[in-house]
């Protein structure tokens, strides 16, 4: 029997691994992937307590967070394919139209 | 029917003012004269109406025309009491005013402002009913202001000759005098009864203390001295002959300046309470009737002799009513109506015939060339002089008779000898003007020239009323006018008075008048150096009397001249100290407004500027934050994220 500590471990280890590679990383396509991985962390964390907690509205909830990881993974990569065409780059930086 | 009448009397007039006075002068002179004695005739047929109505049923009529004025104590309406004092002035007022109407049509023919002369004789028409017919003594305030409008309007009717402009102001300002003095009778009667009908009035006259009753009977005959002209505030009236002669005839003689005897009969319930305010009624009439005829003696203007002669007459009327005579005052007041509006139209008339001369001195021998006008003027003289049998003598000898009778023999002295003196100088007029040899110059006696049937017919009208008018007061003390005026004066002559002695009075009444006539004869027909060997005896008392005892002069300097000086220091304060105040403000406030500008635009616009820009500089700063970089909002919302849960940590912890 696996202890809830270590799923909400493995959930933590994964969501910091996102978040910094949201951060740190340039490349949008990485960007969006680490976005990813956060999002999964959070269906591990929710899984983990719907067991624990003997209720499947966190199972419910996970299942519509990979629906609309999978929407916004269309949506992003739609996107990326547009500022590349006018750039040629899929750098973040570059990408600073929306400022003041 | 009756009450329908009523309201009527007035009303014609007024339409006549409005539309003489808005659109006279759209349409010709004709239309305009026509209108105006047209309506004042519709007002006498009126008249005839009611006044038949009264006579049959004797009930006087309270009309309410319209409900002016109320709430808490004070109801004023405009309306109207009919009783027989009022249809008697109802009578005078549109009968005599009807015939000078009719007479200035004539007599203003050619004049400039035609329809504007018609149209201040119709208001004043108005004014003057709503002056006897008010049952209340705010409607007879009214009239009573309206007149003397009328009266400043027309005797300052030839506006550009000066004199009549400063007679007419003159006229105004002393009239102002009498003005203050009814106004606060006025204000005592309705403290003192809360109300100012005359009905309610009268009904509980009784309760009054006799000091109150004195005190407003005296403020009401200050009211009436200045109306009616009597001492000390007479001096107006013979100023306001520069008016046309047909205005002296209608308000000058007949109708405004017997306002006061009216005013004081119908308040005579109050005087009665007063044998103080009576006594002075009496003493004022007496000494005016005997002053104003001595003056009259030696003035050479023939309408100011009039005007003398009709302030003495007045004072006849006030001793009638100070001793108690009400109806004789009322009885002499008509006849007087009737023969003086005929001496002053044939005296119009004289003018007119000597294109506008009025100095007697330059006229003489005119009998024979205007033969009407110098009959009528006969009629008319020896009316006024009180030679049986023509109106004056009953009305004038039963004021006299009265005062004999009751055992005033001081007033009655000095009617007496007013009397002599009106019979002399009246008298005198006629031989001076109609008499004798023409001491006319050659171009005027050219023109001399009868009236044209226009003015002479009303003359003859009057003359058949100067005539015939006694009558109505015959026999003294019980005549048909006594009869009529019991329900208002209450019934005279009760008391036991031998036939023997009326006679008697009568006789020296008559021997008085015929007296006067003997020697304005033997003075300017028999003997013709005697008046200037008289006057060069007695000098001192000619010359005094020929500038009218100085009054004016004596007025000039105790009142005029140190109300002019006032006036004139009054100016001199407004335009130092309190033009300088209002300056000083000015200045005040120009400088404030500077301040005020110079700091709106240097600490109200710095400080909005200091918050703009201040804005403006911290949004240079904080617009940092947007960089657009998609990695700076994700920190950002990272460390928003670890603050909430270090926050949510700390409250949990709490």
């Amino acid at each position: 029997m696996v202890p809830l500590s270590a799923y909400v471990a493995v959930s933590a280890v994964l969501f910091i691994t996102g978040l910094l590679g949201v951060l740190i990383r340039r490349n949008f396509i990485i960007v969006l992937m680490s976005v990813e991985i956060m999002l999964n962390a959070a269906n591990i964390n929710l899984v983990a307590f719907s067991h624990y907690l003997e209720s499947m509205a966190g199972q419910l909830v996970a299942l519509f967070i990979i629906a609309i990881a999978a929407g916004e993974a269309a949506i992003g990569l739609a996107i990326i394919i547009v500022v590349f065409r006018g750039k040629i780059s899929t750098n973040v930086d570059e990408m600073n139209l929306l400022k003041w | 029917m009756t009450d329908l009448l009523i309201k009527l009397i007035p009303l014609f007039p007024l339409l006549a003012v409005i539309l003489n006075g808005l659109a006279g002068r759209r349409y010709s002179h004709d239309v305009a004269h026509r209108l105006a004695w047209g309506s004042v005739g519709l007002s006498f047929l009126c008249t005839i109406g009611v006044f038949v109505d009264i006579l049959q049923t004797g009930t006087p009529h309270e009309v309410i025309a319209y409900q002016w004025i109320f709430g808490g104590d004070l109801t004023i309406n405009l309306a109207y009491l009919v009783d027989p004092l009022t249809c008697i002035m109802l009578l005078v007022v549109t009968g005599v005013g009807f015939l000078i109407h009719v007479y200035s049509v004539g007599y203003m023919h050619g004049e400039g402002g035609f329809t504007r002369f018609f149209t201040y004789m119709n208001l004043f028409m108005v004014s003057m009913l709503l002056l006897v017919m008010g049952n209340n003594y705010v409607v007879l305030f009214i009239g009573w202001e309206g007149v003397g409008l009328c009266s400043y309007l027309l005797i300052g009717y030839y506006y550009d000759k000066i004199s009549a402009a400063k007679a007419a102001s003159k006229a105004f300002v002393v009239n102002r005098i009498g003005d203050a003095g009814f106004l606060l009778a006025i204000f005592l009667i309705f403290v003192n009864f809360k109300t100012l009908d005359y009905t309610k009035v009268f009904a509980q006259v009784s309760q009054l203390s006799p000091e109150v009753a004195t005190a407003i009977a005296l403020c009401l005959l200050v009211g009436a001295v200045g109306k009616s002209a009597q001492l000390p505030l007479y001096t107006w009236l013979p100023d306001a002959m520069e008016g046309p002669t047909p205005v002296s005839a209608l308000i000058h003689a007949a109708t405004m300046v017997t306002a006061g005897v009216y005013m004081i009969v119908r308040n005579h319930a109050i005087f009665d309470l007063s044998p103080t305010a009576m006594t002075i009624v009496g003493i004022i009439g007496g000494l005016t009737a005997l002053f104003a005829a001595t003056i009259g003696l030696v003035q050479t203007d023939i309408k100011r002799v009039l005007a003398y002669s009709t302030v003495s007459q007045l004072g006849y009327m006030f001793l009638g009513c100070g001793i108690g005579a009400y109806t004789a005052a009322v009885f002499h007041l008509m006849t007087h109506a009737f023969f003086k509006a005929l001496l002053f139209l044939t005296a119009g008339s004289v003018i007119h015939a000597l294109s506008g001369e009025q100095d007697i001195r330059k006229m003489g021998g005119l009998s024979s060339k205007i033969p009407w006008t110098y009959r009528l003027f006969l009629i008319g003289t020896v009316a006024i002089a009180g030679i049986p049998p023509l109106a004056g003598f009953w009305s004038k000898d039963e004021i006299l008779a009265h005062a004999f009778t009751h055992h005033h023999y001081l007033l009655y002295g000095m009617a007496a000898i007013g009397a002599l003196l009106t019979s002399f100088y009246m008298f005198r007029l006629i031989y001076l003007t109609f008499y004798g040899t023409s001491r006319m110059d050659h171009h005027t006696e050219e023109h001399v020239h009868e009236s044209p049937m226009v003015m002479v017919g009303p003359l003859m009208v009057l003359g058949v009323l100067s005539i015939l008018g006694g009558l109505l007061g015959f026999p003294p003390e019980h005549g048909w006018l006594h009869q009529f005026l019991v329900p208002v004066a209450g019934a005279g002559g009760e008391h036991g008075v031998s036939t023997g002695l009326v006679l008697m009075l009568m006789m020296i009444a008559t021997g008085i008048a015929l007296l006067g006539w003997g020697l304005a004869h033997y003075f300017y027909s028999v003997n013709l150096s005697a008046p200037d060997r008289l006057a060069a005896k007695f000098q001192a008392a000619y010359r005094i009397l020929l500038n009218k005892y100085y009054v004016d002069e004596i007025y000039d300097l105790l009142w005029v001249e140190p109300t002019k000086k006032l006036g004139l220091l009054l100016d001199w304060f407004d335009r130092t100290v309190i033009d300088g105040l209002v300056r000083a403000i000015a200045h005040l406030a120009e400088l404030g407004a500077a301040g005020s500008t110079w700091t709106e635009k240097h600490v109200i616009y710095g400080g909005i500027n200091v918050v703009g820009y201040g804005n403006h500089l911290a949004a240079r700063r904080w617009r940092q934050l947007q960089s657009g970089m998609v990695h700076h909002y994700a920190a950002i919302i990272v460390a928003g994220l670890f603050l909430l849960a270090v926050v949510i940590q700390l409250i949990m912890q709490l």
